[in-house]
């Protein structure tokens, strides 16, 4: 049998105070810029016109520029994509946009006429075409918030049924730490906030919650097995014992996101980056967020005496049924 | 049977119900190919590709409330979403999405079309049809100079006076309007020459009229206004349309305008020295009938007229159509088609019953053949504006789809090297079960007919590594038990009883922010939420129940084996 990180007893908790510090100088300076300058949002978000076109050979960019100026597109933003005769054109300027109010494509026709006039219809193809008004924007800009709020609700109801309150706090404080981790992460990448992020932080949360979920569940059957041994030393445990599973897993789910990010495509690619930095900051926040944090909960609000151990948090957090499932499991495990 | 028995049939049903519900079959779809109908055959895989694997234009559409408000919003874009619906199948699309979304948006989804102007042309166009006859009673002549004096009332068409009732930002067309009401002495000679040209052969008509538009000339509208060659017609120079149509359309004007007539433009046509005119016609607003009646409407060419459209009433709509016309004989019937007069109306000879044809002059034999249709499709109750569009090229579709499958491959190889590199003959069981998952989802995804798109295939290829992790708890555990020396039989079923919470943790998790984004995301990114769905169920399945049994199997096949690879 070929096993890694078998039986370790690394004392990772103790490493805490270090953690903690470089988490906050990655996390914090990214919160303070997206407040001072914001951040970049996506057409389907703010509304306005993206075309994709391809050149039969490298157009002169200051050509496309003026041209697109004359037509009285306010502000469109060139952009290769790939390679030097693939470009994206985004006109997402409020004037522009407004003028969407009216028909979506107004603003999409009027660039086709510009390059119609410009150059040959058959020097240049238009690949895709996204055209939004202010409205549908204003709404997904809505539903999106909405969708992070109820995903993070559900999940502390979920986690509210699973555990006890302790460990619930603890993995909420874990996933925040997160997202917050990913919002400084967008903003470092320069990725702008799009529906395929959304999804990205939405994924990234499912997650990086696994991860505390399992490695709690191992520290609650821990705490149930040896009676006198600090809590301290129970989380350090649980942390070794999943450490084959974390591994394992982290690397086959980054595989397939290496993967992606090397074949799948220019279109995919901020839902990849967003994932692959949430599978290291999910892996992070179990070790040192969640476990650290139920360790100050734990100082600060002691269990009651004679409840020490712990045992009574399983027994309040486990249903009757789930108990008796247990003890006729271990009835059978002796009778064995 | 023995328990191992019912498992290895229940794979195998399982197995064939998904090759089932992905085997190719052949579909028949109904395809327009140069304007005939054919039912075409496809035989392919019965999994939907989203428009951004096929390419294609997606469209949302609301109803479009700036040119009045529609009371019963919500009947309306019901009643709308037929129409819709019968136009998109004229049209001859294969797989084409039309469905409400919300209360008040219509989705329409044209995989593999390229010309979104024509699919919007197409969509947007309201086709209200209506026969209306035009004034004789010259009741614009007689109010044209009140409306002057409430223009000049109001401050318009003196010369530098500010103009409140034009946007600050007039469009270009607007630009030469504005300009013209700063000038008024040469734009008025220019008017006056293009009403000279035009109303040459009519002179004898209307010299009454041009004798009564002279006595107002210099009036901001009626300056702009010359009588045309029939009863009810008026010509105006193309540049002062915007201008027209903006003093028509304030409020002390139209309370001001005929009562019982309606006023329409025209289409514009050269008069031959460079300069357009358009027509302007003043009708009966009673229309003596409506395109409800219509049954057919066909393209077709005329030596004389060119591109027609034929149409076909129905017998009652012929009947009345027969008892109007005959009341009118002698009149001019304009053919108004959305608010704007078709071809020169033209003159009633005798009674008309079911036949009749609009005459499109000069345009393409396209427009021609996509008027017929919507004609033929049904007006829409109330205006569509388009307020979201999306247009993918085929040629990028299918470089995403190349795209996600090498990914997909690549991922797939990746992870089988490190389960099998790392468990051995256990981890070739999970490579297994993992080509079952791939399977089984896909069948799911074909059986709910849901839709493929590039962020589903990134999810899919996403929780290939994901799914694995089952396994890898499993796997763990197992490990476990057997270093506290359990045989492996017993090691086996403790392995997958404890790593059973935590599986089912980690499941239930990420399928309820899966659900979360199928809420809220649209096209692609709901083909990702569903995807994953698919996917979650599909490997609990086989990372469960399909390993388990491979074990069992396994067990029962090396009685008394001491020793498992994992």
């Amino acid at each position: 049998m070929f096993r890694i990180l078998h039986d370790t007893k690394i004392d990772f908790i103790r490493l805490w105070k270090i953690t903690t510090i470089v988490t906050l100088l990655f996390t914090v300076p990214g919160l303070i810029d997206i407040a001072v300058t914001g951040y970049r949002y996506s057409i389907e978000f703010t509304g306005g016109t993206l075309m994709q076109v391809v050149f039969n050979k490298p157009p002169d960019v200051g050509q496309l520029r003026s041209t697109l100026d004359a037509a009285g597109v306010k502000g469109a933003e060139i952009q290769a994509y790939g390679s030097d005769s693939e470009f994206i054109i985004r006109a997402q300027d409020p004037r522009d946009v407004a003028q969407q109010s009216r028909g979506a494509q107004s603003v999409a026709s009027t660039i086709t006429k510009a390059l119609n006039s410009q150059y040959t219809p058959s020097d240049f193809k238009v690949l895709r075409t996204e055209a939004v008004g202010p409205k549908v924007g204003g709404e997904l800009r809505q539903k999106a918030l909405y969708a992070i709020l109820v995903s993070f609700v559900v999940t502390l109801v979920y986690l509210a049924y699973r555990f006890e309150w302790r460990f619930g706090v603890a993995a909420v404080v874990a996933t925040a730490h997160d997202i917050l981790g990913t919002l400084a992460f967008i903003k470092y990448a320069h990725l702008e906030i799009s529906l395929i992020v959304v999804g990205g932080v939405l994924t990234m949360i499912g997650y990086s919650l696994n991860d505390t979920i399992i490695i709690f569940d191992r520290v609650r059957e821990d705490l149930h097995d040896k009676r006198k041994v600090p809590l301290y030393d129970t989380l350090n445990r649980g942390v070794n014992e999943t450490l084959p599973r974390s591994v394992l897993t982290h690397t086959t789910t980054f595989a397939c996101l290496v993967a992606l990010a090397l074949l799948g495509g220019e279109v995919i690619r901020p839902f990849t980056l967003v994932m692959m930095f949430g599978v290291v900051t999910g892996t992070f926040s179990s070790v040192y967020v969640a476990p650290v944090v139920l360790l100050w909960i734990e100082r600060k609000w002691p269990r009651a005496v004679g409840d020490r151990s712990g045992v009574g948090a399983r027994a309040r957090s486990e249903s009757p049924a789930q108990q008796k499932k247990r003890t006729v499991a271990k009835a059978e495990t002796t009778a064995r | 049977m023995s328990n191992i028995q019912y498992r290895l049939l229940t794979i195998v049903v399982l197995i064939a119900a998904s090759i089932w519900s992905l085997w190719p079959r052949t579909v028949s779809v109904r395809e327009q190919v140069g304007g005939v109908f054919h039912d075409t055959s496809y035989t392919r895989v019965p999994l939907k590709r989203g428009l951004d694997l096929q390419g294609g234009i997606h469209l949302a559409l609301e109803v479009d409330e700036s040119k009045g408000v529609v009371a019963n919003k919500a009947e309306a874009i019901d009643r709308a979403l037929k129409v819709v619906r019968n136009r998109i199948d004229e049209f001859g699309v294969i797989e084409p999405v039309v469905q409400k979304v919300g209360s008040d948006r219509i989705i329409v989804e044209l995989p593999g079309v390229k010309d979104p102007d024509r699919a919007t042309q197409l969509v947007e166009r309201s086709a209200f049809l209506q026969f209306q006859i035009t004034d004789k009673t010259n009741a614009l002549d007689k109010t044209l100079p009140r409306l002057d004096q409430i223009l000049r009332s109001k401050g318009y068409g003196k010369a530098g006076a500010a103009t409140p009732g034009a946007p600050a930002t007039a469009d270009t067309g607007g630009k030469s309007a504005i300009s013209s009401l700063f000038t008024p002495g040469g734009d008025t000679s220019k008017a006056a020459a293009i009403a000279k040209k035009d109303t040459s052969a009519a002179k004898a008509d209307t010299a009454a009229d041009t004798s009564l538009l002279s006595g107002a000339t210099g009036g901001p509208l009626s300056r702009l206004i010359q009588p045309g060659q029939m009863p009810g017609e008026y010509y105006v120079a193309t540049s002062d349309v915007p201008a027209v149509t903006r003093y028509l359309a304030l409020p002390e004007i139209q309370a001001a305008l005929p009562p019982g007539k309606t006023i329409h433009w025209g289409t514009t046509s050269d008069v031959g020295d460079g300069t357009n005119v358009t027509p302007l016609y003043v009708v009966d607003s009673k229309p003596i009938i409506t395109g409800e009646y219509l049954t057919d409407a066909k393209p077709a060419t005329d030596p004389i007229e060119g591109n027609i459209v034929q149409f076909t009433l129905n017998s009652e709509g012929g009947r009345r159509f027969r008892q109007e016309t005959a009341k009118h004989i002698n009149d001019y019937m304009a053919i108004v088609l959305d608010n704007r007069v078709m071809g020169r109306p033209p003159v009633i000879q005798s009674a008309i019953g079911t036949r009749g044809q609009i005459t499109m002059r000069g345009q393409p034999l396209q427009q021609v053949q996509d008027l017929a249709l919507v004609l033929r499709a049904g007006a829409l109750p109330v205006p569509l504006k388009v307020v979201e569009s999306r247009e993918i090229g085929a040629s990028l579709g299918a470089d995403s789809i190349n795209d996600g499958i090498r990914a997909g491959l690549l991922g797939v190889a990746l992870v089988i090297l490190i389960m099998v590199g790392y468990y051995r003959f256990s981890g070739f069981l999970a490579v297994i079960a993992l080509s079952l998952y791939v399977l089984f989802t896909l069948a799911l995804l074909a059986g709910f007919d849901a839709t493929l798109t590039l962020p589903g295939i990134a999810g899919l290829v996403l929780s290939v590594g994901i799914a694995v992790d089952a396994n890898v708890l499993i796997f763990e555990r197992i490990r476990e038990e057997l270093a506290r020396g359990k045989t492996v039989r017993a090691s086996i079923d403790d392995g997958f009883h404890h790593a059973m919470t935590a599986i089912i943790d980690s499941n239930v998790s990420t399928a309820l922010t899966a659900l979360v984004l199928f809420e809220i995301g649209t096209g692609p990114v709901k083909g990702f939420a569903v995807t994953l769905l698919a996917g979650i169920s599909a490997s609990m399945v086989s990372a469960i129940f399909v390993v388990r049994t491979f074990y069992l199997l396994w067990l029962s096949r090396t009685r008394g084996a001491q020793t498992l690879s994992i």
